[in-house]
């Protein structure tokens, strides 16, 4: 019995005129705990669709999601998410922004001063203590997504869903991200499903890569696992034999069996 | 929570250096400040004293042929002057200064004002959680905002029977249309990311309205009250013809049935400058509260 499965999924909107737009068909995966999960696909394709029914924050249409044997079917603070565009609010400062989260989920089991290191503990496990006070304003976009991910771990997510967290970040900031999320992946091993656009960020953090089809009626097209050894050097995997396949592999995937073909819009 | 006092590890980048002010030369500063005293002088304050010194003027000649039916300004002055001079004395139950009167009209319109804010946001708040609730009573509160405050002068009294409630009834029907209609706009604006976040923490309806939604449409809800305070300022008059009493506005219907014209001009004088000052001071707590949303 695998810790999340999710068997055969199939997700449609419905749409003006009493139709239906099918956008997931029959998506089957089994997650390990601790496992690190990369999704890639071609925008628009369902990804967001397939983390949100993860998340609950939509339902499936038919098949079944469950996570420890219970069925998934309303969000919840064990399925933290990271969004696309970090999504804190604009008026809480970075402590209460995560502290929002804290207050909800241990109030009742941790005192005020535990809640208060604990808080401080995840955004330092992010670097970004020394910016508790300040307004998300005033940070920097790569530092909100820092924020975003405390403000998901300090909710001890028993998954952690991130949504194409470092598609609006420059190359530089990037890396630094993904240092900062393999390091707590590392520290508390914790399990990750992550959508990314980038090959090289699927290879270097995911155990397995989940290669999904176009839309509509997108599926699962291929798994690919990634046997390297933890903790990974960026510099020192770029010529790694095991590396250079997986990356290529997921290449062909995306470039040659699955175009993108611009849809008609 | 006092993060500087925390341990830094060596790891975290250290504080950007911070731009340091230089102090001016005191001689710099002294010859600067006449000249920004002198920028606002005319930029601020000549436009607006320019304008209403020709106006009065204009008034002034239009009127100071003898045998009009309107009194010139230094007519008002004259008569009324001590009015303007004096607006907090008492010498009796019906013989006060205008500062009284507009503080007890004020007191009214607080009330009227205040439960307006309080039902309108709330209503607002539940009728924005509902598209199809919503489209229903749109039309309906499209229309009943524009019923003039006096036309609910009769349907209150009746209602009520009583002056007191009546009139606050009066200023609270005035002002809540606004307050719902923006209310619930800016229910409809909060962004999806804010309804996911307030879904994956689980936050029930009340926490979702102080946490989420009332920061979220601060700006909606603050522009609604701020053309809602303007309204309820104006049904003061058509209030206080019900009450009597010692209120601005009744001073004014009192004043034309002793036929002194010029107690009315000076009147007008106090109700639109605290009518402004009503705008500016929503407008400022506005501008304080929703800080964080316009980011
Ligand atoms: N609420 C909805 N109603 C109707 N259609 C929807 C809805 N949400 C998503 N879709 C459709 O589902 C498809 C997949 O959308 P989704 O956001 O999951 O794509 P994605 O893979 O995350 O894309 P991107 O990489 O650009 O973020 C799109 O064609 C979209 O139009
Ligand atoms: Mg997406």
């Amino acid at each position: 019995m695998s810790y999340l499965k999710i068997d055969r999924v199939v997700k449609s909107f419905p749409l003006a005129g009493g139709k239906e737009a099918l956008v997931l068909n029959d998506i089957r995966l089994n997650i390990e705990m601790g496992e690190f999960v990369s999704i890639i696909g071609h925008s628009g394709c369902g990804k967001s669709t397939l983390l949100n029914l993860i998340g609950g924050l939509t339902q499936v249409t038919t098949g079944v999601i469950k996570l420890e044997g219970r069925e998934v079917n309303a969000p919840g603070p064990d399925r933290a998410i990271v969004f696309q565009n970090h999504s804190l609010l604009p008026w809480l400062s970075v402590y209460d922004n995560v502290k929002m989260g804290v207050r909800k989920v241990f109030g009742g089991t941790k005192t005020r001063a535990e809640r208060h290191d604990w808080i401080m503990a995840n955004l330092d496990l992010v670097k970004m203590a020394h910016a508790a006070d300040k307004k998300p304003g005033e940070i920097s976009g790569g530092m909100k997504q820092r924020v975003g991910i405390a403000r998901a771990l300090a909710m001890e997510p028993k998954i952690l869903l991130l949504d194409e967290p470092f598609g609006a970040l420059d190359a530089l900031t990037r890396a630094h991200l993904q240092e900062a999320v393999m390091d707590i992946h590392a520290r508390l091993k914790n399990t990750m499903i992550m959508i990314t656009h980038d090959v090289d960020e699927a290879v270097l953090l995911a155990d397995r890569i989940v290669m999904m089809t176009n839309g509509p009626a997108a599926t699962i097209g291929e798994v690919l696992s990634v046997p390297l050894d933890r903790p990974r050097h960026r510099i020192a995997l770029a010529s790694h034999p095991e590396y250079i396949r997986a990356r290529e592999a997921v290449l062909r995937f995306l470039y040659e069996r699955h175009r993108f073909v611009e849809a008609a819009e | 929570m006092n993060v500087t006092a925390l341990k830094t590890t060596p790891a975290q980048p250290a504080e950007p250096p911070v731009a340091k002010v230089l102090p001016l030369p005191a001689a710099a500063l002294r010859s600067q400040w006449p000249g920004k005293v002198k920028d606002v002088l005319l930029t601020m304050v000549l436009p607006p004293v320019a304008v209403i010194v020709t106006l009065l003027a204009l008034w002034q000649l239009a009127l100071s042929g003898g045998g009009a039916s309107l009194p010139s300004p230094l007519e008002i002055w004259q008569q009324s002057g001590d009015l303007i001079l004096n607006p907090f004395y008492v010498t009796g139950s019906q013989d006060m200064g205008l500062g009284w009167r507009v503080l007890t009209s004020l007191e009214r319109v607080g009330v009227g004002f205040g439960l307006a804010a309080v039902v309108g946001v709330l209503v607002g708040a539940v009728i924005g959680q509902s598209v199809w609730l919503m489209r229903g009573v749109d039309p309906l509160f499209q229309v009943l905002r524009t019923v003039p405050p006096l036309a609910w002068l009769p349907i209150s009294l009746a209602a009520f029977m009583d002056s007191r409630p009546s009139a606050i009834f009066v200023i609270f029907i005035t002002a809540i249309w606004p307050i719902i209609i923006n209310t619930t706009a800016g229910v409809r604006a909060i962004p999806q990311d804010y309804r996911n976040v307030a879904a994956v923490l689980r936050l029930n309806q009340f926490e979702f309205f102080f946490k989420i939604m009332v920061p979220s449409a601060a700006p909606y809800i603050f522009s609604g009250l701020r053309i809602g305070v303007g309204l309820a300022w104006l049904a003061i008059v058509a209030a206080e013809m019900l009450t009597g009493g010692v209120g601005i506005g009744f001073f004014i219907w009192d004043s034309w049935n002793s036929s002194l014209l010029t107690d009315i001009f000076v009147a007008l004088l106090y109700i639109g400058i605290t009518g402004f000052v009503l705008d500016r001071l929503v407008a400022f707590i506005g501008r304080v509260v929703s800080r964080g949303t316009m980011t």
